[in-house]
């Protein structure tokens, strides 16, 4: 008995252990967030907000998530950054740079007074060092991507054909940056902005070794905020002003807190009980409950969602060769009443493939997707036709299709809703609906085993043209044996031939868009995603993106 | 008993090692790759991604290779918070998942217990029946009902406690009772089923008749020999309270272990399945020896070593 005490004992003491443990973790939190509560409440400029997701990491040329750009895009600044209206505007570089005749060689200024929050300065070696990192396959970027067919030498260097200093970017002093490019890219001012191509200091980075970018001690800011508080997996952080930032005088905040909740109704609690000020995009369900709240915004995204029709399965033509099969199923869906009951979270409906707001034309000033137009609507008895004709033509009375989507709720009911429209309005149509999970799905894209798949993209750069590469014949991401010489012609014309002639580069755009879903109908136009977004009226200022991270907060003022 | 324990820890590595080997295999039939920008790369890049990673090699070489590495203490770093060690990330997120497991059952078993023990003394009074129907209600509503109904009336309606967050022990109390609802059903029923046989047995007639009171007869004679079958299934649930509900945590924004491992699953990252798996296979096989122990201590008659010759 008394043995058997003694291991009573020994259990407890472990009980005790585990308890205490826990609670040493507990002190540590409190005090943190207490500070945060006291400032909230003397009204000073404090922010509190939710994300959806938690940081996976602080390294910019590891970074490939939303959330990572969005910590990026308040700590950090490249050559230029978006300002309110997705315009790039020269930030790190002062002014814009000159340029050689033939549009290839860049020399950048960089400001003499930008610094990083350890009071380096920030120079030319700093983006040079960042940018030769990222191509280097040691790094394992998944991003390097972005600097191929831009900068010289680059797509060797990537794919470890060659040496990084081969790079085409060179640091003629510590303030003149030279960029030499493979070709005149119209768009170069916008990737300067993303956050692959932004500076790194390189004795920071070598000095914390693996460890860089893993909580917010192994980081280092040069833009308005400096990241703290950051365990590097937890779900809370903070942002805080960033004393050595340049432009310090013009940011209001003084401390942004950040709480990641996944439960969307968590969220809207938390905005309702005025614990923070700004909920992240809400799910169709609260979007539709909150879209008439007076606090509700909704903001158009960069995406582009449509449905894609694969030409070519198990080495055989599908059904959907058929062109006017295709256009039959593009026109016999009413996207309007889809956007509107099944997203309803502020997503629009679209007749084009290129998004809105994306890029204008730069002799006109006009929007891409204005200029272009509707290409193909819902047009109930158009379709009918084209599908008695198209079933004609494949001889058949009836046709099976697959429906392909994630397992997730939402892309289930998309999967009903198409499923309900498609079979109503076409006679003798049959869709089966799979639902896999997301790394399934792109398996069975990637090996063209499927009919139709939803498929979305966002840009990469703001130019019609990281949309429209995609269904080049044989493109990477094209999935679906879609094949046009003249299309092709068309997107090397914009590519290349004509660089450096905006104006002509333009309308090759305008004509593969045209080809690509008016002629074709190679894929079918659905929506341009939306977000909504629960914000207080007293936060001013917060400045939403389409391309990049999703917002910024340097303008961001508390006016209570 | 300690040759016991020594059986049982050489026993606990081999089941480590079998459970550790049959994920291998079955995490490599998951679809697609850990890259989060799989769709955006290109060939060439993914080979050289995979060749980084070691994941160009034939699986039974990754197994070894990864065999070799666990032996030496090493888990690996995870794809979706890149380079963060699986170590690191374990500790950071199992802290938030231990605390509530532990308070819950705690909670749990106290009350539990309690409601048992009342309902089995006062079988059939109303006492008993409410006592079961409170049972029935924790063990059928889901625990996600339950997690917003608590959020919903005490965080936003009453403002009595935070509406989720994790900064304070008073953020801890509403996901601790929502995770404690399930072991208290539990407890409650197994220990009023078994007094109930207990209060039937002839020693218990004897400590009556000895003159012992009714709740002394309870509390020094019967809840002993009654415990033995509950802490049977005390352990399992303990296990799977400490290691983390991903509903609960989703909901009150818990920092914990439950949600990333499901996660870890979603998304291919290779290390942190493994790493998670194999910690939860080691807590549960430690809490069963614990439990082996404990037989011992509340009933004599159990001897772990087939008994003393």
């Amino acid at each position: 008995m008394k043995k058997s005490k003694y291991y009573l004992i020994i259990i407890l003491a472990l009980t005790m252990v585990m308890i205490s443990a826990c609670g040493s973790n507990d002190d540590d939190n409190e005090g943190s967030s207490d500070s945060g509560d006291d400032s909230s409440a003397s009204g000073e400029q404090v922010l509190n907000m939710v994300e959806t997701a938690e940081i996976p990491t602080g390294d910019p040329a590891l970074a490939t998530d939303a959330a990572s750009f969005i910590v990026f895009g308040q700590t950090m600044e490249g050559l230029y950054v978006l300002d309110g209206d997705d315009q790039p505007v020269p930030a790190i570089a002062d002014g814009d740079p000159e340029v050689s005749d033939d549009g290839l060689v860049y020399t950048f200024k960089l400001k003499e007074d930008a610094k990083w929050s350890n009071g380096d300065p920030v120079t030319a070696h700093d983006f040079v060092y960042a940018w030769q990192r990222a191509l280097n396959p040691d790094t394992g970027s998944q991003y390097a991507y972005m600097f191929s067919g831009v900068i010289e030498n680059a797509t060797d260097i990537m794919n470890g054909e060659a040496d990084v200093e081969e790079l085409g970017a060179e640091a003629v002093d510590d303030n003149t940056l030279e960029v030499t490019l493979e070709q005149p890219v119209e768009y170069l001012n916008s990737l300067l902005a993303f956050g692959t191509y932004l500076p790194l200091n390189e004795d920071f980075v070598e000095e914390k070794g693996d460890s860089f970018g893993t909580n917010s001690d192994n980081m280092l800011a040069n833009g308005p905020f400096v990241l703290t508080e950051w365990d590097g997996s937890g779900l809370t952080w903070t942002y805080a002003k960033n004393e050595e930032y340049y432009d310090m005088d013009n940011v209001s905040l003084d401390e942004v807190n950040v709480q990641v909740v996944k439960e969307p109704s968590t969220a809207v609690n938390l905005y309702e009980t005025g614990e923070v000020d700004r909920t992240a995009a809400l799910s169709s369900e609260y979007a539709k409950q909150y879209a008439n709240h007076e606090d509700a915004a909704t903001f158009e995204e960069g995406s582009s969602w449509y449905l894609k029709f694969n030409q070519e399965r198990d080495g055989e033509e599908t059904p959907l060769a058929n062109e006017n099969i295709r256009k039959a199923l593009a026109m016999a869906f009413d996207k309007e009443s889809f956007t509107e009951q099944v997203l309803a979270n502020g997503s629009i409906p679209t007749d084009g493939y290129v998004p809105r707001g994306l890029a204008v034309n730069p002799e006109t000033g006009e929007d891409f997707r204005e200029e272009s137009g509707d290409l193909i609507g819902y047009d109930l008895e158009q379709a009918k036709e084209y599908w008695e004709t198209g079933l004609d033509e494949l001889g058949v009375d009836e046709l099976a299709l697959d429906f392909l989507g994630d397992d997730t709720e939402n892309a289930k009911r998309i999967g009903e809703y198409f499923k309900n429209q498609l079979e109503t309005n076409l006679d003798g149509l049959t869709i089966s609906l799979e639902n896999v999970p997301f790394k399934n799905r792109l398996d069975r894209t990637t090996a063209q085993d499927y009919d139709i798949v939803m498929h979305g993209w966002g840009p990469d750069y703001l130019d019609p043209l990281t949309f429209l590469d995609l269904y080049v014949t044989d493109g990477a991401n094209n999935q679906a044996s879609i094949s046009n010489e003249e299309y092709d012609q068309l997107i090397e014309d914009a590519k290349v031939t004509y660089a450096n002639d905006p104006a002509k580069r333009w309308q090759a755009m305008l004509d593969a868009e045209k080809i690509l879903v008016q002629e074709d109908t190679a894929i079918a136009p659905v929506y341009q995603r939306g977000r909504l977004t629960l914000i207080k009226p007293y936060v001013q200022g917060l400045e939403e993106h389409l391309f990049g991270p999703d917002y910024s907060l340097k303008n961001v003022t508390i006016e209570k | 008993m300690a040759k016991y324990i020594t059986k049982r820890i050489i026993y606990l590595i081999i089941t480590l090692f079998i459970i550790a080997s049959v994920t291998f295999f079955l995490m490599k039939f998951l679809p697609g790759t850990p890259f989060s920008n799989e769709e955006r790369l290109t060939i060439e890049q993914r080979e050289l991604l995979n060749a980084k990673y070691g994941l160009d090699q034939p699986v039974p070489v990754q197994y070894m290779n990864y065999m070799v590495n666990i032996v030496k203490g090493d888990l690996g770093v995870s794809f979706q918070f890149e380079n963060q060690p699986v170590m690191d990330l374990l500790m950071n997120r199992m802290g938030p998942s231990l605390q509530l497991g532990v308070q819950a059952m705690i909670i749990g078993t106290i009350i539990g217990v309690a409601l048992g023990v009342l309902a089995a003394m006062f079988q059939n009074t109303w006492i008993d029946y409410g006592s079961t129907f409170l049972a029935i209600l924790g063990k059928s509503i889901p625990s996600f009902v339950l997690a917003a109904l608590l959020q919903y009336y005490i965080g936003v309606k009453l403002e009595l406690l935070p509406v989720a967050s994790w900064n304070s022990f008073s953020s801890s109390i509403l996901p601790t009772i929502a995770l404690a609802c399930f072991p208290i059903a539990t407890a409650a029923r197994f220990m009023r089923t078994e007094l109930i046989e207990v209060f039937g047995s002839d020693y218990i007639t004897l400590a009556k008749a000895k003159g012992n009171s009714r709740g002394e007869v309870a509390v020094k004679h019967a809840i002993r020999n009654a415990l033995i079958p509950l802490i049977t299934v005390l352990g399992p649930m303990a296990v799977g309270l400490m290691t983390g509900s991903m509903v609960v945590e989703k909901v009150f924004a818990v920092p914990g272990i439950g949600e990333q491992f499901v996660k870890s699953i979603m998304t291919n990252d290779f290390p942190i399945i493994m790493g998670t798996t194999l910690f939860f296979a080691f807590l549960l096989t430690v809490i069963i020896l614990i439990i082996d122990i404990l037989y011992g201590i509340i009933d004599p008659r159990i001897r772990l070593n087939g008994g003393d010759k």
